[in-house]
């Protein structure tokens, strides 16, 4: 039975996080298929990169290093993924839904004539039964993903073109490598089998990388303001519980659109996606946009003046109230058990 | 003085960022009646973009290229009236149904319809679907190099094109030889509003509109049976409502609340 593969993007020599959930999804999709999860790393100076791979149960890595792959480009990269793919015959193929995820992704299910369903939040095996052409296709990749802003929830299969190509966002999914390590093998590829001089037209000149404002894709409490908060001076009192609390601050895209914080904080669906310990939503009504990238907090408070917010439904704490008036509150009780 | 071709990629799509209460219908589709067409966001960036090449590059040659209804044309001419010289749309019953690669299969046959082209572009993605797909997917099918995440156009001359792109964390500088296919991020410059005079001497515009058979397109692979993706189930998002422990806003509410955080180890 054909492998699931997981193409693992690297930032700096660290695998980013995305990969690392998505080859924690792939161990467990490829054991209910009884198949291999099989890995691709591509860049300079990789040695050493299996030791953050195999351990999440990969079967066999498959690295590409050559100092022509330092920065990633869309035609060496992509011609590396389609000639493995071409020869591997994979039944799935997974990458995250980055920068580099979008650019790559779509260009290697071109040429490959194969589907490809962007920024899922789920994966799921199932069967799909084509009733037109009185067929029954075992064991597929469900691909969900919400669509029309994410006023919807849309389950895509693919069902006789291969591999079955998703990408999945960051931090939708739980990342856990194997406890107590995994035996993988690991395969170098010989770069110049797969890249052509042609593939190197494109260069990258220059790059400049910003020092993240923040951090709020490992926080583990998260404080959140919304629409609610009423202007900038109010939601800058969230940055004082945040600091209190070791939290991070985020909002909705209605607060971002209203001004009151950057648009790098934005959590939802065309944002950020989260799942903290502790969500804080403050003044935030709960659009299916915004709650699509935090309904995986493990525990959710919502301050908000309406008691029938949507938002209150899924949440654990509803404190009903103005946040002008709650937040304060909070602030002073807190400060004072924690003396 | 150099001259370039210019293909701007437009969508037509629903407004899904102003979605009202009656955008659903009761068996959770679409009420794509509730919700206004406009001119695809990130597709405004392009043709701003494509604009600019050609104020500096006089005699450059901007044409837009889109899929979709009849109604369609409307993008096609909403590009004439700020600017573009003239455009196309692709138009048939055998295109409906298309996912992203169907799209930029049909694209990419009118692409190499219109013959001599310099350089694509396209907004980075479409609201309705957010999948940033068809830009690339084009350039692969046409054989071209490309560059997404496009924000700002620093050099093109009759060789190649320098542009600042948005990457995670930062931006990058990127040279690509023409021709290429750009897709431009929201982050770019705005496009400038219809002009008056143009919108007066073209209005009467008339859109080519091609078929599948005009453009030399195989059917078969072409709207619903040239899509490898298939929608298997729609649903509308209804959230299991959780129990939940309410509290008022008074002084010992909030206590209370504290507490209990603090008792289960959630703060302190």
């Amino acid at each position: 039975m054909n492998s699931i593969f997981v193409y693992c993007e690297l930032e700096g020599n660290e695998v980013a996080p995305v990969s690392q959930e998505l080859l924690t999804k792939g161990r467990s999709l490829a054991a209910q298929l009884g198949v291999k999860l099989e890995a691709v790393a591509i860049g300079s100076n990789l040695d050493g990169i299996e030791n953050q791979i195999l351990p999440y149960g990969v079967d066999i890595l498959h690295l590409f290093d050559d100092k022509c792959l330092a920065l990633y480009t869309t035609a060496p990269y992509s011609a590396i993924l389609i000639k493995l793919f071409s020869n591997e015959k994979p039944q799935i193929a997974l990458m995250g839904a980055t920068v580099i995820g979008r650019d790559l992704g779509p260009r290697v299910s071109s040429a490959l004539s194969s589907g490809l369903t962007a920024d899922c939040t789920n994966l799921e095996i199932g069967d799909h039964e084509d009733k037109k052409a009185d067929k029954v296709y075992e064991n597929l990749l469900y691909q969900i993903r919400p669509a029309f802003g994410g006023n919807i929830i849309a389950t895509i299969v693919n069902p006789d073109h291969r591999p079955q190509m998703a990408t999945v966002r960051q931090g939708v999914m739980k990342n856990e490598p194997l406890k107590g390590g995994y035996k993988g093998k690991v395969i170098t590829h010989k770069v110049s089998d797969y890249v052509t001089q042609a593939d190197l037209a494109v260069s990258v000149i220059d790059r400049h990388m910003e020092k993240p404002s923040h951090h709020l894709d490992s926080a583990s409490i998260i404080v959140s303001g919304g629409y609610g908060m009423g202007c900038r001076e109010n939601f800058d009192m969230l940055f004082k519980l945040a600091d209190l609390l070791h939290a991070e601050v985020g909002g909705s895209r209605a607060a971002v659109d209203a001004g009151f914080c950057d648009h790098d904080r934005q959590i939802g669906q065309t944002g950020l996606t989260v799942r903290p310990k502790l969500y804080i939503a403050c003044g935030i009504s709960g659009q299916i946009q915004h709650i699509a990238g935090m309904r995986e907090s493990s525990l959710i408070i919502s301050i908000n003046e309406d008691p029938n917010a949507p938002i209150n439904s899924i949440a654990d704490y509803v404190v009903t109230g103005r946040v002008e008036d709650v937040i304060p509150k909070f602030i002073r009780h807190y400060k004072e058990i924690s003396k | 003085m150099d001259k370039f071709n210019i293909i701007v990629l437009a969508k037509q799509v629903p407004d899904t960022r102003h979605v009202g209460k009656d955008a659903m219908n009761a068996d959770g589709t679409i009420n794509r009646a509730a919700l206004p067409a406009v001119f695809n966001p990130e597709d405004l960036n392009a043709l701003e973009l494509a604009l600019d090449i050609k104020d500096r590059f006089p005699g450059s040659r901007v044409t837009m290229l889109t899929m979709g209804p009849e109604r369609a044309k409307e993008i096609v001419l909403e590009g004439v009236f700020r600017g573009a010289d003239g455009g196309y749309l692709l138009s048939d019953r055998l295109f409906a149904g298309a996912d992203t690669l169907a799209t930029s299969y049909a694209l990419s046959m009118a692409i190499r319809k219109i013959g001599q082209v310099d350089i694509i572009i396209g907004g980075r993605q479409a609201i309705d679907g957010d999948t940033a797909q068809v830009g690339p997917q084009v350039a692969e099918k046409l054989g071209l190099d490309q560059v997404t995440y496009v924000e700002e156009l620093l050099d093109i001359n009759s060789k190649s094109v320098t542009v600042k792109r948005v990457i995670t964390g930062g931006t990058e500088i990127v040279k690509a030889p023409l021709p290429c296919l750009l897709t431009v991020n929201g982050s770019a410059a705005p496009c400038r509003p219809r002009n008056a005079r143009l919108l007066m001497g073209r209005k009467n515009y008339e859109v080519p509109v091609w078929t599948v058979a005009d453009v030399g397109a195989d059917p078969a692979k072409c709207g619903l049976s040239g899509s490898p993706t298939k929608v298997k189930k729609i649903e509308n998002i209804v959230f299991q409502a959780k129990e939940n422990k309410r509290y008022g806003s008074e002084d010992a509410d909030i206590a209370a609340l504290i507490e209990e955080l603090a008792v289960n180890h959630i703060i302190g």
